[in-house]
């Protein structure tokens, strides 16, 4: 049995036939190539999968790909724009929270989720926003300190000095 | 001029894939005609094989091959790093065949694979396949296993018993103990861990029948050992036929150095496809119980001193939970890594360590963050408080009183790291332990503990302050020690580097060092960039493919600043010296005339008579004008075997409340003063820290693998094992004391294990230090509301 999938993925419009039982984690990884939301649990906890649909954080392992049918999802791979990277991939970068980088994608989409509700959060309120969100690199600080100043960035348009100076690409 | 990047809080390079979703870890991998494996696992923690029926499986949609134990030509894995260092010692060896033949020793266990088109059909099929077992009795507890009557795992190990070592004097041990004014004794366990790093472990295999060879992508800290181990001990392959590529790693924290049974079992599998790559993904409830745990003692402990504060003697016996089968160096690491330090960075001069490795229906336990430091430093942590809180003398003045002091070294302690023949010798070399401690304490507020905790008191909370003054060892070499020894690998620990400098001046690192999130990319090109007088943005630093990389030993145990940078100072060296020989040539001059001063290359007294490194690089690579017997292009390698291991330390301070009606512990501060030597990148400094302290916390207060006694994993999925969450933590204050190492030019020690070394037991003494009104001396972690609680009612109440 194949089930029929229209949806608007990172703003292109994308129809994908799939098993019914297939995860929109999967649709994503394995139908569409989107390899930058990853899979680090089979039980909803860690976040890793974490994507937008409609404009909210969803664990993307949470949801089955026939019900994404008629939505727009956003994953990493759609936060940077013609401008440049998205403020939060910015400050990720600029203070260091990231080390392996798998949690990342799924840490920045749920921050994006938090800025979108909340322009001014305290660091409470960050480190609850990510609380389903696992790092088992970073012990959180520095994704904390990200999430706080890409915060800035969009409230006020600039950025901070971090002290870490730009090395080669 | 470049700018000189060395010791700056340099972003790094890697971040640009890896904030874009533009990493590539070994899932992300999609290989033409890719089929996939999964891996049917005992439901049983102990049960002999009566057989196994695979025919229905066989028919099932998709299903392209099924591999039973039998059908596997290979050896047993290896186990590379036997208990050692004494005469007559025994090992009583038992290692994973690639799927298990006639029985079982752990629930996880694989017996069978299934190949198919997609993952989800091989799970389908994993079901169909019928196994007959016949259950026997299980034992999951370390100390329980060796008693009489407990059942019996192998035929080789009575008792249970890998091995029995041992350590230090022991008459002399004996003596001071008994002569000493007071002894504290302590049962002391070190639970079980399951790392948990973020990506679990995948591997691709790929059998090319045309030229006999495979290649397997793996998520390996280690490409080049694998290589190694799978020719030369598992597939009988010759090492040149063999390829590891290892991608982007999603984190390993000592999970993947190891050989693991799913490497054979994808190659063959490709083969038998004839030459279809196979992929296989762990996943997180499969990573639980395939990939190894950590941890796992049950020490008695022994301290001796006087009442002025002197620590006369250490004394412990140690049963370590080694698992089902050993892992790769798993006996490696409760013996050397572990027993060896064990005085940490106090001069107590009588120290002997017994260790009994033991089999159990559990994970195999092997190098988890840390790696027998951690529950070296517990122990001694430990035992500094619980010496200190008998003899009733402050727990930071007793630290001051015992520690080695500056003028102390070279140190050799007497758990045995001096000795080897040959004249190979590791000694700690440096160190300066007190104004880490002072500085922590302050910061923590340590003065004025007493006023905090009477005012925590009035808000119905208990405060505690806890101290670790650990020493950390980096980079364990020489290789000459580890062959004289006995210990270690059965390999040797140096490290390579190669540099090419292209035509256009682009240079090109490559290292048989192997990272896993610690930006590899970026200290290397900010070492060479300032060796070389070049911009960071003009080097490349490649790794983790054992075609076209040096043979390196990879990363772990926080080697690769000290060893794999020095190999890369090394190379750049000699790249250096032939540089300046040709521009001796361009410039006419002789070689001992030409000064380098970064990128410039000039005779000396005249900066302006010069030849800059690219013009250099671009004359010798067209070698138009090459001058008799020197050979064109900029191409060096260097190895690199350090004389002696690094020696981190420092202080943390932890403070908890501990809520008087639920028994709910809080971190409410977290202090760390560390002494890394020199700082490549400040930034990624602090970020392992930070990371490893978060693990090491985990350990103290949350995490646990918990069997059932029938040898079910309790604690099987991420929803019951307890990964701190950003919430629980507070923000960790960092500070730092700088003594250069003495061993390499950068007077870098390494970081990557610190935090986790340190943390678990500065959190335990602040825990048992918050519940000191209830009488309490020692619980064993985590230290759960369940576990404190129950110590609070156990008591009459506070007394305080
Ligand atoms: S993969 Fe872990 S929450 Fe989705
Ligand atoms: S950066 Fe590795 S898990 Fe977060």
């Amino acid at each position: 049995m194949v089930a029929h999938v229209s949806l608007t993925v990172n703003g292109k419009p994308r129809e994908v036939d799939v098993e019914p039982r297939r995860l929109l984690v999967q649709l994503l990884r394995e139908d569409l190539d989107l390899t930058g939301t990853h899979v680090g649990c089979d039980t909803s906890q860690c976040g890793a999968c974490t994507v937008h649909v409609d404009g909210k954080a969803v664990k993307s392992c949470t949801m089955l790909a026939v019900q994404a049918d008629g939505t727009t999802v956003t994953t990493i791979e759609g936060m940077a724009t013609a401008e440049g990277l998205h403020p939060l991939q910015a400050a990720f970068w600029e203070h260091h929270g990231l080390q392996c980088g798998f949690c990342t994608p799924g840490m920045i989409m749920a921050a994006a989720d938090l800025l979108a509700r909340t322009t001014e959060p305290t660091d409470a309120e960050i480190r609850h926003a990510i609380e389903g969100n696992f790092c088992r690199c970073t012990g959180y600080q520095n994704i904390v300190t990200a999430i706080r100043a890409a915060a800035v960035v969009m409230r006020t348009g600039v950025a901070a000095p971090s002290g870490a100076v730009q090395g080669g690409m | 001029m470049a700018i000189d990047m060395l010791g700056k809080r340099v972003k790094r390079v890697e971040d640009q894939r890896l904030i874009s979703g533009a990493g590539r870890y070994v899932d992300d991998i999609k290989l033409q005609s890719m089929a996939h494996c999964a891996i049917l696992r005992s439901p049983y923690a102990h049960a002999l094989i009566r057989g196994i029926d695979t025919s229905k499986a066989r028919l099932m949609p998709g299903v392209l091959d099924v591999m039973i134990g039998a059908d596997i030509p290979y050896n047993p894995l290896p186990m590379a790093w036997p208990a050692g260092g004494s005469a007559g010692l025994r090992n009583n060896v038992n290692t994973p065949r690639a799927l298990a033949t006639d029985s079982v020793k752990w629930t996880g266990e694989g017996v069978a694979a299934v190949i198919a088109e997609t993952p989800e059909q091989a799970l389908d099929a994993l079901e169909a396949i019928v196994v007959g077992y016949d259950p026997l009795p299980a034992v999951v507890d370390a100390e329980k296993a060796t008693l009489a009557g407990a059942p019996q795992l192998h035929e080789n190990a009575p008792n249970n018993i890998v091995f029995e070592w041992a350590v230090g004097d022991k008459a002399g041990t004996a003596a001071a103990v008994d002569a000493a004014d007071v002894v504290v004794r302590q049962r002391l366990v070190n639970q079980r861990l399951i790392p948990n790093p973020m990506e679990t472990r995948g591997d691709i295999g790929l059998y090319n029948p045309g030229t006999d060879e495979y290649t397997i992508w793996m998520s390996s800290q280690t490409p080049h050992i694998q290589r190694l181990l799978l020719a030369a001990f598992v597939m009988g392959v010759p090492e040149h036929k063999i390829r590891c590529i290892s991608p982007d790693v999603g984190g390993a924290f000592g999970t993947k150095i190891f050989t693991y049974a799913d490497y054979p079992i994808v190659l063959l599998a490709s083969k038998r496809l004839g030459g279809r790559p196979v992929k296989w993904i762990e996943g997180r409830r499969e990573n639980y119980q395939a990939t190894i745990h950590g941890r796992d003692h049950i020490t008695y402990l022994e301290v001796a001193g006087k009442r002025d504060g002197e620590v006369t003697a250490i004394r412990v016996k140690t049963f370590a939970n080694l698992g089902g089968r050993l892992s790769t160096i798993g006996p490696g690491i409760p013996t050397t890594l572990y027993a060896r330090v064990l005085s940490g960075c106090y001069r107590i001069p009588h120290v002997y360590a017994e260790v009994v490795g033991v089999y159990t229906n559990t994970v195999f336990v092997d190098a988890y963050r840390g790696a027998g430091r951690p529950e070296a430093t517990y122990v001694i942590e430990r035992a500094m408080d619980l010496f200190a809180n008998e003899i009733g003398m402050d727990r930071a003045e007793v630290r001051r009183r015992n520690f080695i002091a500056p003028e102390g070294f070279p140190y050799e302690n007497p758990s045995g790291l001096g000795t080897a023949s040959g004249g190979a010798k590791i000694y700690i070399d440096s160190g300066n332990y007190e104004p880490a401690m002072d500085k922590a304490l302050e910061m923590a507020g340590y003065a004025g503990i007493e006023k905090a905790k009477a005012a925590a008191r009035a808000r119905g909370k208990y405060l505690g302050i806890g101290q670790s003054s650990y020493l950390e060892v980096c980079g364990v070499a020489p290789s000459k020690w580890i062959g004289a020894v006995g210990e270690g690998w059965g390999a040797a620990m140096w490290e390579s580097a190669n540099i090419k400098v292209h035509l256009t001046g682009k240079v090109v690192i490559t290292m048989g060092t192997q990272p896993q999130g610690q930006g590899h990319e970026t200290t290397y090109a900010q070492i060479i960039g300032h060796e070389l007088g070049i911009p960071m943005e003009d080097i490349v630093v490649q790794h983790s493919d054992t075609q076209g990389t040096p043979f390196g030993y990879g990363s772990y145990g926080s080697r690769t600043s000290s060893v794999g940078s020095t190999a890369a100072i090394k190379a750049a060296a000699k790249i250096r010296e032939k540089a300046r020989r040709y521009a001796a040539h361009m410039l006419e001059a002789s070689v001992e005339d030409i000064e380098v001063e970064g990128a410039n290359y000039f005779v000396k007294g005249s900066p302006e008579v010069k030849k800059t490194f690219q013009e250099i690089a671009f004359a010798l690579d067209l070698a138009f004008d090459a001058p008799e017997g020197m050979e064109p292009y900029l191409d060096e390698t260097a190895y690199y075997d350090t004389p002696n291991c690094t020696w981190p330390f420092g202080t943390h301070v932890a403070l908890v409340e501990v809520d008087e009606a639920t028994g709910q512990v809080e971190l409410v501060r977290y202090v760390a003063v560390d002494d890394v030597g020199n700082k490549i990148n400040p930034m990624i400094v602090d970020g392992q820290l930070h990371g490893g302290i978060v693990q090491g916390v985990g350990q103290a207060l949350w995490e646990g693998a918990v069997y059932s006694d029938d040898g079910q994993l309790l604690s099987g999925s991420m929803l019951d094992y307890a990964i701190p969450r950003a919430s629980w933590l507070p923000t960790l204050e960092l500070d730092e004391t700088v003594t250069p190492s003495p061993v390499n030019p950068l007077g870098v020690k390494g970081v990557g294990e610190a935090g986790a070394i340190a943390s678990t037991a500065a959190v335990a003494n602040a825990v048992n230090d918050a519940l000191k009104p209830f009488g309490v001396k020692h619980l064993d972690m985590p230290l759960t509301p369940q576990v404190v609680w129950k110590a609070m009612q156990s008591t009459k109440g506070a007394q305080a």
